[in-house]
């Protein structure tokens, strides 16, 4: 009795002063929430004054390209690792969703394997205020794995390539594939091609270079998705192709050439010579082509040079481009995406995503255009 | 929050009415909010469905993937979702009900425990990793089998050949759905084959029957409507299983043989093209997601039916 007594005449007293307590707790946070948000809020403003390297702040979002992912973890990485105080986000979830994120305002970059078309163009420069543009700041070489122990150096002309991966080369002792490769003993395994089960920029590139280089022998419409009649396996994503090709003998596929690995990679017949995969080669194609025609003097678009008979080129890349608009409203916005295309178009980026990416680095005569072009972006 | 202490009123003589005490209608309520939502979340998921699905049927035909309209883009999908999914059973049925038997009836007690604990741990591995494996290591180890059968019994479409290189077909990826849906089978069949009223096990055993012939005399008529269950259960998941499938399945076009590559199915098709998906594309895609939705709601109706059917045979009741 006694004791309950006591509860009841103390209990709200402690309910009171737990409550002064939570109040106080309370009340004091928000307090040091504010002084210590005060600082970046202040570096804000002081970087879209004056929009330095090193003290920019904010968030920057961009959406698009899961071809460019891995490079772009790696420009992101960079970029706040000189500016700490900058968090940039990079949604992988296809270009088409980028395009169509970045269109209608919601992201202020996107990544796309292929650069805005007319409506895109149009639909951009509504949301951004002034035209976008495309800029070619990764290149991909892709390779053709193939697993057939004991055959090195395997070399293909574009012509025999189209037919192993459309179905009227069936063995690798074929005499077109003999042909080829005159010095080689190849044996009578059956070839099984292997293409991408999901719609994939590699794949349109791929069949957008056999398209070009061996018209006669690729007829078929130059998508994101395989032929579906044509024979032959599907793997899912890039690692499932290269773990179709490991995992039987006779098998040839088309992946990003930084995911091959350990699997041999055949040279790729261009003009007189066979040209293997490299860098330099990559980038080399990519100086090689024209830019498209009908565009605005800044929007770098490339008319890729699939049929190119320069020597040293390789003809087989994916170009993915970073879209952003020549004019931000908002000044932290747009010297976000100022400092951060900056950074990716700059030798430090590039060299970055050729680490992380096995990407090529863009040329010093391309990185000098985009750099202009970024230079240019119109803030506030 | 803090009114913990009831405060001592002195109650007058009234008649009592029964009490409902906060905690019986708090209970009452919260359980009612549950059966309630789960009903509207459903009727969401289908609306959602529904309506993004609708451009798909207005369109025209020939802007659809393969450009003969939803219904020939989606019938192959079909065909490959139902026959993945009904090699997992045709494999995993027998197994599953004789592991459950084996625990329930044949093994010694120690062995049944640890076994069952073993085949439900079964049921925790994340499917990437049933991917994984299968296309790693079980589809180069099958391949020579499918490559037999193409060989031998290859007059039969099912078998026709050449076999997949790589081994990665629908009757691979059945195989890994087998495994997936083995640990559900097992579990529902244990537990009704467990419930047998030991009265009906030893009456049959007193008639001279033996263990065989009392398995098949009670627990199997007994726990029927669990064994369905327990299958229709393994089936659904089998019909929506999708990263397995994606991974490990070499998909493509339509094809009768199970041993070749090819074929798809509805899950794994979304899975696959979704992330590059966009305008026209997307809404085919969820038309598609719309199908398997009332392919496993069929399902689970006609399982139900199966069930209620037979209830009353059961001895159960």
């Amino acid at each position: 009795m006694n004791l309950s007594i006591v509860r009841r005449t103390l209990a709200p007293v402690a309910v009171a002063s737990a409550a002064a307590l939570v109040l106080a707790a309370c009340g004091s946070d928000p307090d040091t929430g504010n002084s210590s948000n005060e600082s970046p809020d202040g570096d804000n403003s002081e970087g879209s004054d004056g929009a330095g390297g090193g003290d920019l702040s904010g968030t920057l979002n961009g959406a698009g390209a899961s071809s460019q992912e891995s490079a772009v973890q790696a420009w992101i990485a960079g970029f706040q690792g000189q500016n700490p105080d900058v968090t940039v986000n990079y949604a992988p979830e296809g270009s088409g969703a980028g395009r169509e994120q970045f269109t209608s305002g919601a992201v202020a970059f996107a990544g796309s394997d292929a650069a805005l078309d007319e409506e895109e163009l149009a639909a951009a420069e509504t949301a951004c205020g002034a035209p976008a543009v495309d800029l070619p700041l990764f290149i991909d070489p892709i390779a053709v794995p193939y697993n057939l122990p004991g055959v090195d150096n395997l070399q293909l002309g574009p012509v025999t390539l189209a037919n192993i991966f459309n179905g009227t080369i069936t063995t690798w002792n074929d005499p077109a594939i003999v042909a080829d490769n005159p010095d080689a003993t190849l044996p009578d395994t059956t070839i099984t091609p292997v293409h991408r089960s999901d719609e994939s920029g590699t794949t349109e590139n791929f069949v957008e270079y056999l398209a070009a280089a061996a018209a006669e022998a690729w007829t078929y419409e130059v998508s994101g998705e395989w032929p579906a009649d044509l024979p032959g396996e599907a793997g899912a994503q890039t690692p499932g192709v290269i773990a179709a090709v490991q995992a039987a003998e006779g098998t040839i596929g088309y992946a990003s050439a930084a995911a091959v690995g350990d699997l041999q990679t055949a040279a790729i017949g261009v003009g007189t010579e066979f040209v293997e995969y490299s860098a330099e080669a990559a980038a080399a194609v990519v100086d090689a082509s024209p830019r498209a025609e009908g565009r605005a003097e800044n929007d770098i678009v490339l008319e890729l040079a699939r049929d190119t008979t320069e020597s040293g080129a390789y003809p087989i890349v994916l170009v993915s481009y970073t879209v952003v608009c020549t004019s931000y409203a908002d000044p932290a916005v747009g010297d976000l995406v100022k400092g951060y295309v900056g950074y990716v178009a700059s030798d430090e980026g590039q060299q970055a995503a050729a680490a992380a990416a096995g990407s090529a680095p863009i040329s010093p005569e391309l990185q000098a255009e985009v750099q202009a072009v970024v230079e240019s972006i119109e803030v506030g | 929050m803090t009114t913990t202490e009831p405060p001592p009123t002195e109650r007058p003589a009234v008649a009592r009415r029964p009490k409902t005490r906060p905690g019986d209608r708090i209970f009452s309520r919260s359980a009612q909010v549950a059966g309630i939502l789960i009903l509207v979340i459903l009727a969401g998921v289908a609306a959602f469905l529904v309506r993004e699905a609708l451009p798909t049927f207005t369109a025209d035909p020939s802007e659809i993937d393969g450009g003969k309209g939803f219904f020939s883009y989606v019938w192959p999908l079909v065909f490959g979702t139902l026959a993945a999914a009904v090699i997992a059973l045709i494999v995993a049925t027998p197994l599953a009900l004789g592991i459950a038997l084996f625990i329930s009836h044949y093994a010694p007690r120690r062995l049944a425990q640890g076994l069952g604990y073993i085949v439900d741990l079964l049921a925790a591995i994340p499917s990437v990793v049933f991917g994984l494996w299968g296309i790693q290591w079980l589809a180069p180890q099958v391949q020579p089998a499918w490559g037999w059968l193409a060989d031998n019994l290859g007059f039969i479409p099912l078998f026709s050949g050449p076999a997949s290189a790589t081994g990665r077909t629908m009757m691979t990826a059945g195989l890994v759905l087998a495994v997936m849906i083995l640990p559900i089978i097992t579990a529902v069949s244990r537990e009704v084959f467990l419930q047998t009223p030991t009265l009906h096990e030893e009456a049959a055993l007193a008639l001279g029957a033996t263990r065989w012939e009392m398995i098949r005399m009670a627990v199997i008529p007994f726990g029927r409507p669990g064994i369905i269950s327990g299958i229709m259960l393994g089936l659904g998941r089998a019909l929506g299983e999708t990263m397995a499938v994606a991974m490990v399945l070499s998909t493509g076009g339509f094809t009768w043989s199970m041993v070749t590559a090819g074929n798809n199915t509805i899950a794994a098709e979304i899975a696959l093209d979704f992330p590059e998906s966009s305008g026209l594309k997307t809404n085919t895609l969820i038309a598609a997601g719309l199908v398997l939705f009332a392919i496993t709601l069929a399902v689970n109706m006609f399982a139900r039916w199966i069930v209620s059917r037979r209830s009353e045979f059961s001895g159960a009741n």
